[in-house]
């Protein structure tokens, strides 16, 4: 059974604008799950639905097997959200706002825990601090922290590093590792494909309230693997020489380019090494370069754009 | 039941009044105060007894209801539209809590410093005039009672408010002027006959009369219709937050 369960999801607003356009999806236990979308693309309004900060207008949606509406208790109760805005009571101190967590989640005290939480997020020194005297990246910290404090079984991080510096994206992406390896489901949105390159199991890709494929990341680069090679000549060219054609080459900054894909049984590059010799072209260097996610990314948005 | 929900959200309101406490009690010292001085010892001067109480003890359970009701609904208001304000609403939404659990702990909250308030207007009072309180249980019920269907009322505001004025509006607009027509600082018998009529029309003259009869033991209403005055406005008020809560008018999309 997957941990989160979402079927036929969709969100009409008053309005009549449709956020979520028939969302299915699973997701395991345990497994990091990076939603990638532009913006608009319905990546909150979703985690709003899940968490119970929204109603789907259609579907049902089960977190660890209990329904987000009939059951609320027992799915909000292994949920924590971190949200994309950073919303914090101002007055407050850092402490007692992650105490307040826990508490309304209906846990027990537990101050070590909360220490470590703290500690982990570099929050400790602050803890006797008002809220509105820490610094942006801080405050998305104490966000990061009251989500921790109530010990969740999912966790969803929305659009976590936005707008965050160096340091804080590290210390997230150390915590988000640590919390896999303690088995926590994380599920988090983002811009940044080098995110979720970095640190997701599984990618999907949502646009316009619609979720365009969800594959195993390694899977996914392969699958979409298009492979660069670059050819660098003793005398750069200016257009292909005709003894080339047929191999569908570009000339891009003197440089023979020639598009392949790395999973096929034939790639084409030994015929091509061959035709090259053969031609009389002197070789200086070879360069291939990998498909990025952000690519992939950018060619289905695209694709969905074209076919609408 | 999650209470463990209940007392955080009690706790964290709880803290706002802590943090705020010199204000918190000095406000209310000084209006009271001013209202002893300018009623009590100036006009009242003048009035002598009213239904064989003298004046300045006469306006005391009016002034006690007064600030209890102000204050009950500018907290609990304040306590549940500002978490809508800055946003922190989301967890209140995405936590497993029911209607019930939020409207105790902020409604509680609420009621408590209102409940504080109005225990400090009555010792502010006690040092002006002489009181003696004929129905010590029935003033803690009123108060009590006052407290939370007031803050039940407050918290129905904080929800409709999309603004800040809008969350001054009803207070201004509304209760202070029926609390002032409701007889704080005079008996209804001293109004012109149809005058009379039209204030029965006023929920406020049956707290203040109710509150009057607890501490001497004179209504202007029979103190039965004012408890039952009261309670049905505490069961409205409950009944409409568990329609909000059902229908997430105005916090859930």
């Amino acid at each position: 059974m997957a941990m989160v369960e979402i079927d036929g999801v969709r969100k009409r607003y008053e309005g009549g604008f449709e956020a979520l356009r028939g969302v299915d999806l699973a997701i395991e236990e345990g497994e990091i799950l990076a939603l990638l979308g532009p913006n608009g693309a319905g990546k909150t309004t979703l985690i709003s639905a899940i968490c119970g900060i929204t109603l789907p207008t259609e579907g049902t949606i089960r977190v660890g097997g209990n329904d987000v509406v009939a059951d609320y208790r027992a799915a909000r109760d292994l949920v924590g959200l971190v949200p994309q805005e950073v919303n914090l009571e101002p007055f407050e101190k850092v402490i007692n706002t992650v105490r307040f967590s826990r508490g309304l989640f209906g846990k027990p005290k537990n101050e070590a825990l909360i220490e470590d939480v703290l500690r982990k997020l570099s929050l400790w020194d602050k803890r006797d601090n008002a809220i509105r005297e820490l610094s942006g990246g801080m405050k998305r910290r104490v966000l990061i922290a009251k989500a921790l404090a109530h010990e969740p079984r999912v966790l969803f991080l929305d659009e976590p590093t936005a707008g965050v510096d160096v340091e804080l994206r590290r210390d997230m992406w150390e915590v988000v590792a640590d919390l896999k390896r303690q088995g926590v489901t994380i599920i988090l949105t983002t811009h940044y494909i080098e995110e979720a390159e970095a640190i997701a199991d599984r990618v999907g890709v949502i646009n316009k309230g619609q979720i365009l494929l969800v594959e195993e990341k390694a899977a996914l680069m392969r699958r979409m693997g298009e492979k660069e090679l670059r050819i660098e000549l003793g005398t750069p060219l200016d257009a292909v020489p005709e003894a080339l054609e047929g191999f569908g080459l570009e000339v891009s900054g003197g440089d023979l380019v020639y598009r392949y894909d790395s999973h096929a049984e034939r790639t084409g590059i030994g015929r091509l090494m061959a035709a090259v010799a053969g031609a009389g072209l002197v070789v200086r260097d070879v360069a291939t370069v990998q498909k990025s996610l952000e690519d992939i990314f950018v060619g289905l948005v695209a694709r969905q754009e074209d076919a609408a | 039941m999650n209470m463990r929900a209940v007392g955080a959200i009690y706790r964290f309101e709880m803290a706002r009044f802590f943090r705020t406490l010199f204000q918190s009690f000095i406000s209310p010292v000084i209006s009271t105060s001013l209202y002893f001085v300018v009623f009590g010892a100036a006009i009242g001067s003048r009035i002598d007894q009213v239904e064989g109480v003298s004046y300045g003890a006469f306006i005391v359970p009016g002034l006690i209801m007064l600030s209890v009701m102000t204050q009950a609904l500018s907290n609990a208001s304040f306590g549940i539209y500002f978490p809508k304000f800055v946003g922190t609403i989301y967890e209140l939404l995405s936590a497993p809590v029911n209607f019930l659990e939020i409207v105790m702990g902020y409604v509680g909250a609420a009621a408590t410093k209102a409940f504080f308030i109005g225990m400090v207007i009555l010792g502010t009072s006690a040092l002006f005039v002489d009181l003696q309180i004929l129905h010590p249980v029935a003033v803690l019920a009123f108060m009590v009672l006052t407290c939370l269907s007031f803050s039940l009322f407050g918290f129905i505001i904080g929800i409709w408010a999309k603004n800040f004025e809008q969350l001054q509006l009803i207070p201004m607009l509304v209760v202070t002027p029926l609390v002032f027509l409701g007889g704080a600082f005079y008996s209804i018998s001293m109004l012109p006959g149809a005058w009379q009529t039209v204030a029965l029309f006023n929920p406020v003259v049956y707290l203040i009369s109710g509150m009057r009869w607890a501490f001497f033991g004179i209504a202007d209403v029979s103190v039965v219709i004012s408890l039952a005055a009261i309670l049905g406005f505490f069961l409205l008020c409950l009944g409409v937050i568990w329609w909000i809560f059902r229908t997430g008018w105005r916090i859930r999309s």
